[in-house]
């Protein structure tokens, strides 16, 4: 009796010494939890609920063919819509309840903005998958915060750049941006960069109509009393649908040049209702229909399995959420090889990350010593084609990242305000593949 | 700014004007005759919006006529209207009529954010918008700018013929007269042998009508998403706090005011577009603290 109590006793303390032992030396975990942060609810539901169903896909398929070293992700979801406090709560809870190791998070700039330094005490990794704020990962040095996209400088200014490629001889441009940060910010980005590229842009109006508002009727008259040769817009969502879909039935597209650095999210739900010539872009160099992967086995999967699952084509925020799960497994394998094929901690992951490069839905991205990603960036026309109900983007430009990017220890607006003219001609500004060919 | 800006400018504003109108007469129609401000007006603007798009969706496919595209909107308002118009009433409006003011009005906000999510498992997050009918009907070119014959004639003259047969009905009908009785004293109007009851319910579901109609009709123009009743009960009430609350014609007045005011804002002071509508209110309350059009207690409509 007395001897087996003490065998008991013995088998267990055994058992949390070699517990304790194993959890130093890095045994694998049952599952690794990642957080992901997205909007379910409310207006930027446009992104975060094909980014969710992106992310499922992704993690299903992964976990199948074996997982990280066999370790399966766990995806703990979190709507972005629950806005400011409640949203922080959450974070910290899915962080200090769940254990969850890494947090991908948010779609919006302010969300991102948030938990950037919560993330930095939980010391949990911070990615920050869709938003586009330069200022978190300039403002501060983080070591748990990264950003696996292109950021909004990158974005503005190779749409600036591009536009002076495809037009370089317009003298007018107005604005017409949603009332916010995004809206905002994104104007003055591309703005400084475009009155640096060429000072005798005259901007004839700047225009903010309320987040969601649900009529233009009256800035478009605007416009077409002013007459500008480009008119400019980095409204997303269904105020960007609303506002092309008016300009387009009042024959505003006809007598100025559009340029919509995010219509790409924008095109399947317009259908015919864009058309042909506007220059249009993405968050990121991924398209679905990008010639340069035309044949490749993985990309093709992946576009084909995201249209039997949701009925729709991916679009950008597609891409950002695959690159942020892309960039965690990446980071993970080249931290456990580091660690000599024992499980890693998050900091021999986070410098995993500071160096990593990677490839997901498109060309390689590398992640700088700041932490933030340089991702290319693709713009092109919209073009009809018979083939599909909505348009393509045709006349694929590719901008490299590091051309319009601020480079480490630089403040964006002061950078950005240097820009050369001689840029818009660099030849590293690349055409992609053969527009497409009408009969 | 010159003439022709203003031109313009009152161009647009009378489009926004129509819209806005058409659903601050339901909310103050029903305010009117039965002291209940539905907060429940957004979503039968919402509902009214959605059905209309699903409804044109489904009819495109057929390739139909500019006229049956047409009556897509006005049918799907009919629907909605009466269909959700009705259950609201009969089925917990009616049950709350003796007691306090305040509980119809709690009840309605309860009714609005089921709404809000019973349209988000039926529509889903994405917009929806019904732009066909928009481009059938053409443009026009006025003081050189070029608008749709959609918005610029056709909603405000929807706004308008409905603005003239409610007062038509209200003055000139049967029902209509007894509506005013009913609005006038209640317990008098049953005494003479009114059926409060019934006409609680015609006014109820017409008002909702009215509120489903503003949203059908912005179907073609606008993108819809969720959300989009909150922004426009939010407005419609403060048209019917500038007309005064139950004022028909001040409905129709304030609307053409805060309408006109917004767009020459968007010209003049962009920056104040949003504020303007607020503005006109905090004004004209400041000035009549029961609104413009608001008569001594007597009348309500």
């Amino acid at each position: 009796m007395q001897a087996s109590v003490v065998r008991v006793l013995i088998a267990v303390t055994a058992a949390f010494v070699f517990a304790n032992c194993a959890d130093a030396q890095g045994a694998k975990p049952v599952e690794l939890k990642v957080g992901i942060t997205t909007f379910t609810s409310g207006a930027a539901s446009v992104f975060g609920v094909p980014a969710k169903a992106a992310a499922e896909l992704w993690v299903e398929d992964f976990n199948a063919k074996g997982g990280l070293n066999g370790v399966k992700i766990t995806p703990v979801f979190v709507d972005e819509g629950l806005g400011g406090e409640k949203f922080l709560s959450e974070y910290r809870r899915v962080v200090q309840d769940q254990g969850v190791k890494v947090m991908l998070a948010s779609i919006s700039s302010g969300d991102c903005n948030v938990v950037a330094p919560v993330a930095e005490d939980l010391k949990v990794i911070d990615i920050m998958w869709d938003c586009g704020t330069e200022k978190i990962l300039e403002d501060k040095r983080y070591q748990y915060v990264f950003r696996t996209t292109s950021n909004a400088v990158t974005e503005m200014v190779a749409a600036a750049v591009h536009l002076l490629r495809v037009k370089p001889d317009f003298k007018t441009i107005a604005v017409v941006n949603q009332d916010y940060a995004w809206g905002r910010d994104s104007w003055e980005i591309f703005r400084n960069a475009l009155l640096a590229l060429k000072p005798d842009t005259r901007v004839v109006a700047e225009l903010f109509p309320k987040f969601g508002a649900p009529d233009f009727s009256t800035e478009i008259t605007r416009l077409q009393a002013l007459k500008p040769d480009v008119i400019v817009s980095t409204a997303w969502g269904g105020d960007l649908d609303t506002f092309i879909r008016q300009a387009n039935q009042r024959g505003l597209t006809k007598t100025s040049q559009f340029v919509l650095p995010l219509a790409e999210s924008s095109l399947e739900r317009l259908g015919k209702s864009i058309p042909d010539g506007v220059i249009v872009g993405m968050r990121g160099d991924a398209y679905f229909a990008d010639p340069d992967f035309k044949s490749d086995a993985k990309i093709k999967a992946f576009v084909q399995k995201f249209h039997a699952k949701t009925g729709a084509y991916p679009i950008y925020p597609v891409s950002h959420v695959v690159q942020a799960l892309q960039a965690v497994v990446d980071a993970y394998t080249v931290a456990i090889k580091a660690n000599k094929g024992q499980w890693p901690g998050t900091d021999q992951v986070a410098d995993a990350m500071r160096t990593l490069e990677f490839r997901a839905l498109s060309r390689p991205i590398k992640i700088r010593a700041d932490g933030q990603a340089l991702q290319g960036q693709l713009l092109g026309v919209t073009k009809s084609v018979p083939e599909l109900p909505f348009a393509l983007i045709d006349q694929l430009t590719l901008v490299p990242a590091d051309l319009v990017t601020t480079p480490v220890g630089q403040k964006s607006p002061e950078w950005v305000k240097t820009l050369k003219s001689d840029l818009v001609k660099s030849d590293r500004i690349k055409i992609v593949g053969t527009p497409v060919v009408t009969k | 700014m010159n003439l022709d800006l203003l031109v313009l400018a009152l161009a647009d504003g009378l489009s926004y004007a129509g819209l806005l109108f058409l659903v601050a007469l339901g909310l103050t129609l029903i305010f009117g005759v039965m002291g209940i401000l539905n907060v429940a007006h957004g979503s039968l603007y919402a509902f009214g919006g959605y059905t209309a798009a699903s409804l044109s969706g489904i009819a495109i496919q057929w390739d139909p006529s500019t006229v049956l595209l047409l009556a897509c909107l006005p049918a799907a308002a009919i629907v909605v209207g009466v269909i959700l118009g009705a259950a609201l009433e009969i089925g917990l409006l009616r049950r709350v009529q003796r007691g306090d003011a305040v509980v119809p009005l709690l009840i309605t906000f309860a009714a609005f954010m089921i709404f809000e999510d019973l349209q988000k498992l039926l529509w889903g997050t994405s917009p929806y918008s019904a732009p066909e009918v928009v481009t059938r009907l053409g443009t026009i070119d006025v003081a050189g700018g070029t608008f749709n014959c959609y918005q610029l004639l056709l909603i405000p003259g929807v706004a308008l013929a409905a603005y003239v047969l409610l007062e038509f009905f209200l003055k000139r009908t049967n029902l209509g007269k007894q509506v005013t009785a009913v609005t006038h004293n209640r317990e008098v109007a049953t005494a003479l042998g009114i059926n409060a009851k019934r006409i609680g319910l015609v006014t109820f579901v017409l008002g909702a009508v009215l509120g489903a109609l503003g949203g059908a009709l912005a179907a073609p123009t606008t993108s819809l998403l969720p959300g989009v009743g909150t922004d426009t009960i939010v407005l419609s009430f403060a048209v019917v706090a500038t007309a005064g609350l139950g004022q028909i014609t001040g409905a129709l007045i304030a609307a053409l005011l805060i309408g006109l005011a917004r767009s020459v804002a968007v010209y003049m002071a962009p920056e104040l577009e949003v504020v303007v509508p607020y503005l006109i209110m905090v004004i004209v309350l400041l000035v009549r603290p029961n609104g413009l059009f608001a008569i001594a207690q007597a009348r309500k409509i």
